[in-house]
């Protein structure tokens, strides 16, 4: 798996790439990996305890996240991710109280107005993070689109663009890499390699060498990167998307890395695959391994984490204290952004709803629970 | 007889047909070892083997257009689409390949591929887990699509598309999969329920319902209130959209002179419209009342608010009133 010291080598990548990181940033990277850490636990524990319907629990996968989120230039470039990057979010500054509201879907959940299953976020600061999209690989030609609007517009930013293994099956995936090349477009295809795709491994999802490999048909150069060493992921996302704001084209980079949880709160790993895999990975987690480094360096020792993890416990528990409480949004939301304009018809059906309930009261409650 | 869910039904009628037929292969997202994220392939690539049970790529138009291919040459392919909602990157092979194959080659070619997909909502699921997108498949000549309500018809229905020779869209009411009041002995081996007829799924005098899926015993639970009150609701499972049995809506419209069409799917251009006017156009000299439509709102699928949308016995109630006192 490409390091740091390999991406550095690499010709296409080394004339980009961001200076090293300083100590402060370092600590700032783990800070930020043990309050995503901390959320994306605390959010399984809500669910268990049905406080929230639903999660994806990104563990294992953070330092894709923050490496990448690390170079990320919210003034300048778009973000498209997918449903696993929570990470990306608080690096960003995303508040963790915005984060969990949309969990609650509550009132003031601003990015779905409840309309999304947990985990869709929508933001338009602290940076353009793009609306997620249940059905996988549909935002790939919408980061393209994006960045070839930048090319046209003369903007110097670049696209960023998230999603999994199993998305790259999509013709999502196919057309926006084949839009890329062509184009030239100023956008990072980042492809979270976490070995499955719900149960399917990634040897039943392509007979390719690599998935990095695939950018190479579609005049996309691709480069595989270690996804659970925050420094390496950082070295090869920065300089892809500086090669990209610098007319360099697109890149497409496959971050290795691990699903250490379920698919979702509502999947069973063990059904299908082997808990020896899982172990072997937790050697390699994302955290330790930081920890590792910068304990070498003299920047971390056992308090100072230990405080860390206190203080994002704090605002996580914080944040959900803030947000369960709250009631959903109004019933005329379910009526508004539909279009710009709203219809006669949906007011005629907004009213039709407010009498039923001025008839009936609170309308009965949902029954199922949430399979995936 | 054993007692089984709708998703037991499902389980239970894949596992029968490809006992029985060795032309049988189902596959898509998750059906191997997983047993598929709702459980409807549950054990069936241990019975019957990775070669008859597979995994696929994430693509459902891959998905659907390998099992056109599959079913050209011989084989009886039962293609999951994990969730309806994810139905439409596979939208162009079934509505350009799959619905128009025989019409296209003059009926040298037919492609008998079974899409098994959950529809609906009520699961918490939100804007991409709930559609109820019924109405684009029976807009689309060449496809037959089915929505069974109990466990029995689920079998039988599933077991009858198998032996076609036509394309079916089957779409299963997911919120109701596991519902364990629903649950009823169902045969153990082969036995068919005949595509293209709907069910009298209880007998009145006063109003037909039109319904399906999941909005089957919303609606009974509707009549049963009704009842209390005095009034008779004829509850029609239509089970097969498309082709549809006219015949039988037809008859209960002429025998009550009223009509309610429930679905989940939002009213505009809903399959109730369909319904509708087909009462308007052949028997709108027995009506008595005026047709009522309860459906979904004409927005996308709402998540918090999902109760609020979702038609229920109350408002399937609200359209009596209003129909009985016209
Ligand atoms: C078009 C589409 N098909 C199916 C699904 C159901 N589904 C949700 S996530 C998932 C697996 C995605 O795997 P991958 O792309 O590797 O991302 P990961 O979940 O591993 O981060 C599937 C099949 C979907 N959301 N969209
Ligand atoms: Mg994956």
């Amino acid at each position: 798996m490409t390091t740091s010291a390999e991406i550095a080598q690499n010709p296409l990548l080394a004339p980009f790439l961001p200076p090293p990181a300083s100590d402060e940033e370092c600590l700032r990277f783990y800070r930020d990996m043990v309050r995503t850490r901390t959320y994306d636990r605390q959010m399984i524990v809500l669910q268990r305890q049905g406080k929230i319907g639903f999660t994806i629990p990104c563990e294992g996968e953070e330092a894709c996240h923050i490496g990448a989120a690390s170079t990320f230039r919210p003034e300048i470039d778009w973000l498209f991710p997918s449903y696993r990057q929570q990470g990306m979010a608080l690096h960003l500054g995303v508040p963790v109280e915005d984060l969990v509201h949309q969990m609650f879907n509550n009132e003031k959940d601003a990015g779905s107005r409840g309309r999304q299953m947990p985990v869709h976020f929508s933001f338009v600061k602290p940076a353009r993070w793009v609306s997620i999209s249940s059905p996988l690989g549909t935002q790939i030609p919408h980061a393209v689109g994006c960045a070839r609007a930048m090319q046209m517009k003369g903007e110097k930013g670049a696209a960023l663009v998230c999603f999994g293994d199993g998305s790259t099956s999509t013709s999502g995936f196919h057309s926006g890499l084949t839009f890329a090349g062509v184009w030239k477009a100023p956008v990072v295809f980042l492809c979270d390699n976490n070995g499955w795709a719900i149960s399917v491994p990634t040897h039943k999802q392509t007979a390719s060498a690599s998935f990095a490999v695939k950018g190479r048909a579609y005049g996309v150069p691709g480069v595989v990167v270690d996804g659970n060493d925050v420094l390496a992921v950082r070295d090869a996302v920065g300089a892809a998307l500086e090669r990209a704001r610098q007319g360099g084209g697109p890149t497409l980079i496959e971050a290795v890395t691990y699903r250490i949880g379920g698919h979702s709160s509502s999947d069973d790993p063990r059904r299908y695959r082997p808990e020896g895999e899982v172990l072997q990975w937790q050697q390699r987690d994302p955290l330790a391994r930081f920890e590792t480094l910068l304990g070498e360096r003299g920047l971390l020792n056992s308090s100072m984490k230990k405080d860390l993890e206190d203080r994002a416990r704090d605002e996580v528990l914080a944040a959900v204290d803030a947000a369960a409480p709250l009631p959903p949004p109004p019933l005329d939301s379910i009526f508004e952004d539909v279009l710009a304009q709203q219809t006669p018809r949906l007011v005629r059906q907004r009213a039709e709803l407010r009498s039923e309930l001025e008839r009936h009261g609170r309308s009965t409650s949902a029954d199922g629970a949430f399979p995936l | 007889m054993p007692k089984l869910t709708i998703i037991a039904a499902v389980n239970n009628a894949i596992a029968t047909a490809m006992r029985n037929d060795p032309r049988v292969v189902v596959f898509g997202e998750d059906v191997g070892k997983k047993g598929g994220v709702f459980g409807a392939t549950d054990k069936i690539q241990a019975e019957f083997g990775e070669a008859r049970c597979f995994d696929t790529p994430l693509s459902e138009d891959g998905i659907v257009g390998t099992a056109i291919g599959m079913a050209l040459n011989g084989l009886r392919p039962i293609a999951e689409i994990q969730f309806q909602d994810f139905i439409y990157p596979a939208f162009d092979q079934i509505v350009s390949e799959l619905a128009k194959m025989r019409y296209r080659s003059g009926g040298q070619y037919a492609c008998p591929v079974v899409v098994r997909t959950p529809y609906g909502g009520g699961i918490r699921g939100g804007l991409y887990h709930s559609q109820s997108a019924e109405a684009y498949f029976t807009h689309t000549p060449g496809l037959v699509t089915v929505i069974p309500s109990t466990p029995y018809d689920t079998k039988g229905l599933l077991l009858s598309a198998l032996q076609g020779e036509d394309p079916v869209i089957f779409f299963e009411p997911k919120r109701i999969y596991r519902d364990p009041a629903l649950a009823e002995e169902v045969p153990e081996g082969m036995y068919t329920v005949p595509i293209g007829k709907a069910r009298l799924a209880r007998e009145g005098s006063h109003i037909s319902v039109f319904c399906y899926g999941a909005m089957v015993p919303v609606c009974l639970q509707a009549a049963e209130q009704a009842e209390a009150k005095g009034i008779s609701l004829e509850v029609l499972d239509l089970r097969t959209l498309c082709p549809l049995d006219e015949a039988a809506v037809l008859a209960s419209v002429r025998k009550t002179g009223r009509a309610i069409v429930v679905h989940e799917a939002p009213k505009f251009c809903g399959y109730g419209a369909e319904i509708s006017a087909l009462i308007a156009e052949e028997a709108v000299d027995s009506l008595e009342a005026p047709i009522v439509r309860v459906a979904g709102f004409d927005t996308p699928f709402p998540n918090a608010l999902e109760n609020y949308y979702m038609p229920d016995a109350r408002r399937v109630m609200d359209a009596v009133d209003r129909v009985m006192s016209f």
